[in-house]
């Protein structure tokens, strides 16, 4: 398949592994976190792991939507949809995520319609086709997915659609990943910025890393030569003593991002003053909320939401995982209180979760795999 | 932490892990939700913890695709499908074809030669007469082709919206001709896993069929009888271990299937599964691995090591069988795991599929 299977080439691979391990000092440990879930995602799914040498870990980061959203989210989105006439839309990896009294799926088995769409504008058509409904769009994810909601909101103002509303959760990615470089516990060596983010807001915004925290980052793309590819430059500018933001992934990314959804993005939403984060708790200025001009389009004004604030399960350490300073593994519920089918935290649901993708696809020390497939 | 005492641990929590996961399954939820259906987890977990509880029985333990029973001196293979795809009608079928093919697919890979089936009807108030002629003229000519015959039936009809237009429920049964007894548990490592033509034709075509995701291709369901198939495999190695339809849950479950029966691992290489074009693309969009999309004309077969060439050449001989492929080996250890190496020279594993990616595709 063109423009994917270039990317997924085994020679190339091979070759970008050695001068991996030629730039590796033995002795150093190198821990690189990976921002973004889709990431974590890839790396799992295609084993770049085994191309790595043992001193380098991939530390996974913050940067999966699902895995964010604090309990209290879902049970008020839940609460939203328990309300006469309403038909919540939203996305695949949020039907399974548990609130405080269930998941999704579980309000629908007692009589919500949450529906599964892939774009808000699918949510935008069910609100036209059902006129007597109330259709509510759970918006989640960072910067990637909150212009398609703009966009989604600018249109269902032009068409004048009254029954739709948006129940904004979208966060951004810059004070997340502030709250890991801040946090005490912080062992890392450099960051795989996110690239889908990047695609909207560019790369200028991770300046800060470099030049107060001095460690670099290089956005990466998401095919697996693309990850690898950008560990090399990694460690070629720690090897270089430099500490700079570069651009693995400049075939999508723009240095500048995408002026043009920044600003639908600016036209309808604007920064809440604090947002609280499964696992992080609260983080200033770090999420969205709609501007009071889209306020009839509001969830959170249409509908008077519990907003109980919901602590994690005490036994959840899903928290140091998003910061990186537990692999998924060490986490005391890890693979059997906690498993992807009866997850106790959000790590473990989306398949960009740290935990998820470590259980679905990772489970087993590299050497008992590699002589298992060999 | 040392290297050294960090691999230490991490082995005892994937031990423990593995312990957790042999345990009996236990159903928690209040409600049966859309997961229960989705062929992965929750659905074993519903199986094992509920029905299996209920209805016990050493046929229905085994968990096959269908049972084999003894009367009267004669093995009968027996087994049941309901149908509830939606749209009723996508390219390259309809509900009625899937409902006799189904049907059919589940008692040819026990090896046994698929004879009689029944059908019944669910329709819903104000169906059209003229789909539900065109549904019956469809499952007439497949029943045909497969060589069994409709033999009784049923026809409830409910108020309107209590069904989504017409849903079918086939029952079959078949003779063991055959001196074999098929089962996942017959697997041993050493052996060969085979399928029999390119995967995930059925479910990218029913995802597409809804029009939901404005994407568009030649893409048709690949339902289709497999008894001829399966004689022609039976001639070539008549020590065929195990034999499974690859529908709801795709190769993946399967395959997880064989190796959590059989305690053994299967080894796949993800170069080596047929995969069509459309259905990579398709999949590559929707975040979807081809591995647990949908087939309804493909088995996967597992044969000793030696007979790998001899079950591929039989298999190719037939038209339905012709893009089929080895695909992997079976292994001691990891005991109950599928893993893979994937089309980038990395390892990963493949477990069964938790939640729904798309129901209603049968």
């Amino acid at each position: 398949m063109r423009f994917v299977d270039e990317f997924r080439n085994r020679e190339i691979a091979k070759d970008l592994a050695a001068q991996i391990a030629r730039l590796a000092r033995p002795g150093r440990q190198y821990r690189f976190m990976e921002v973004c879930g889709g990431h974590t995602h890839t790396i799992y799914k295609h084993g770049i792991e085994d191309y790595l040498p043992a001193n380098i870990t991939l530390v996974h980061g913050p940067g999966c939507p699902v895995c964010v959203i604090p309990m209290g989210r879902v049970d008020d989105a839940i609460h939203i949809a328990r309300q006469p006439g309403v038909i919540m839309t939203c996305f695949g990896d949020m039907m399974r995520v548990p609130g405080g009294h269930g998941s999704f799926l579980d309000a629908n088995a007692e009589g919500a319609d949450i529906r599964m769409v892939y774009s808000p504008a699918d949510a935008l058509k069910i609100a036209r086709q059902n006129p007597s409904a109330r259709m509510v769009f759970m918006a989640i994810g960072f910067e990637t997915t909150a212009p398609s909601t703009a966009l989604t909101l600018l249109a269902a103002e032009r068409e004048g659609i009254e029954n739709f509303s948006v129940f904004c959760n979208h966060v951004t990615i810059v004070p997340a990943i502030k709250a890991i470089l801040d946090s005490p516990d912080l062992r890392l060596d450099g960051f795989l910025g996110p690239g889908h983010v990047s695609t909207v807001i560019g790369c200028r915004p991770y300046q800060f890393i470099a030049d107060v925290f001095a460690r670099p980052v290089v956005v990466a793309g998401f095919e697996p030569l693309d990850v690898l590819y950008s560990v090399h430059m990694l460690l070629r500018q720690l090897e270089e003593g430099r500490c700079e933001v570069e651009n693995q992934y400049a075939r999508v990314v723009p240095w500048d991002g995408n002026p043009k959804a920044l600003q639908v993005i600016r036209r309808t939403m604007e920064l809440r003053p604090h947002f609280e984060w499964r696992g992080l708790g609260f983080i200033s200025q770090s999420a969205l909320k709609l501007r009071d001009a889209y306020a009839r389009y509001d969830a959170e004004r249409i509908f008077a939401l519990p907003g109980v604030r919901v602590a994690d399960p005490k036994a959840c350490q899903c928290g140091e995982v998003l910061k990186g300073v537990l692999k998924p593994w060490e986490c005391k519920v890890f693979g059997t209180a906690c498993t992807p089918e009866t997850p106790i935290g959000t790590c473990m649901v989306s398949s960009e979760g740290a935990c998820a993708a470590y259980y679905n696809f990772g489970r087993f020390t590299r050497e008992r795999l590699q002589e298992a497939v060999r | 932490m040392n290297p050294a005492i960090g691999v230490e641990r991490e082995r005892e929590v994937l031990d423990r892990i593995e312990r957790a996961r042999r345990r009996k399954p236990v159903l928690r939820e209040d409600r049966i939700t859309m997961a229960h259906g989705a062929g992965g987890k929750a659905t074993h977990t519903l199986v094992s913890a509920l029905f299996l509880e209920s209805f016990s029985h050493p046929a229905l333990e085994l968990l096959e695709d269908q049972a084999v029973v003894a009367v009267n001196g004669s093995r009968i293979a027996i087994t049941t499908d309901s149908f509830v795809v939606s749209p009723l009608f996508f390219p390259g079928g309809n509900i009625g074809d899937l409902a006799i093919n189904g049907t059919v697919n589940d008692l040819a890979v026990s090896g046994a030669r698929p004879l009689y089936l029944t059908a019944g009807f669910i329709l819903e108030e104000g169906f059209a007469v003229a789909d539900l002629r065109r549904i019956a003229e469809s499952m007439a000519t497949a029943a045909a082709a497969a060589g069994v015959a409709v033999v009784t039936g049923d026809t409830k009809v409910v108020q309107r919206g209590k069904v989504d237009g017409c849903y079918i429920n086939t029952a079959g049964v078949g003779v063991m001709e055959r001196p074999v007894s098929l089962g996942a548990a017959n697997v041993m490592p050493g052996d060969a896993v085979l399928v029999s033509g390119p995967i995930g034709d059925h479910g990218v075509s029913i995802m597409l069929a809804r029009g939901e995701l404005d994407l568009a291709c030649e893409l048709a369901s690949d339902t289709a009888p497999l008894a001829g198939v399966v004689d022609c495999l039976f001639a070539a190695v008549p020590d065929i271990r195990c034999m499974r339809d690859a529908t709801r849950g795709g190769v993946a479950t399967i395959l997880n299937e064989i190796a959590a029966t059989a305690g053994v691992a299967v080894a796949v290489d993800e170069n080596a599964i047929p995969v069509r074009e459309e259905v990579r693309g398709a999949c590559e969009i929707l975040g979807i691995d081809p591995m647990y999309a949908a087939c309804e004309g493909r088995l996967v077969a597992v044969v000793p090591g030696g007979a790998a060439q001899a079950a591929l050449d039989a298999l190719r001989s037939h038209p339905l069988g012709a893009g089929a492929a080895v695909i992997g080996s079976v292994k001691a250890d990891p005991p109950g795991m599928v893993l893979v190496r994937t089309q980038f020279g990395g390892t990963r594993i493949v477990d069964m599929l938790v939640g729904d990616p798309l129901p209603r595709i049968c």
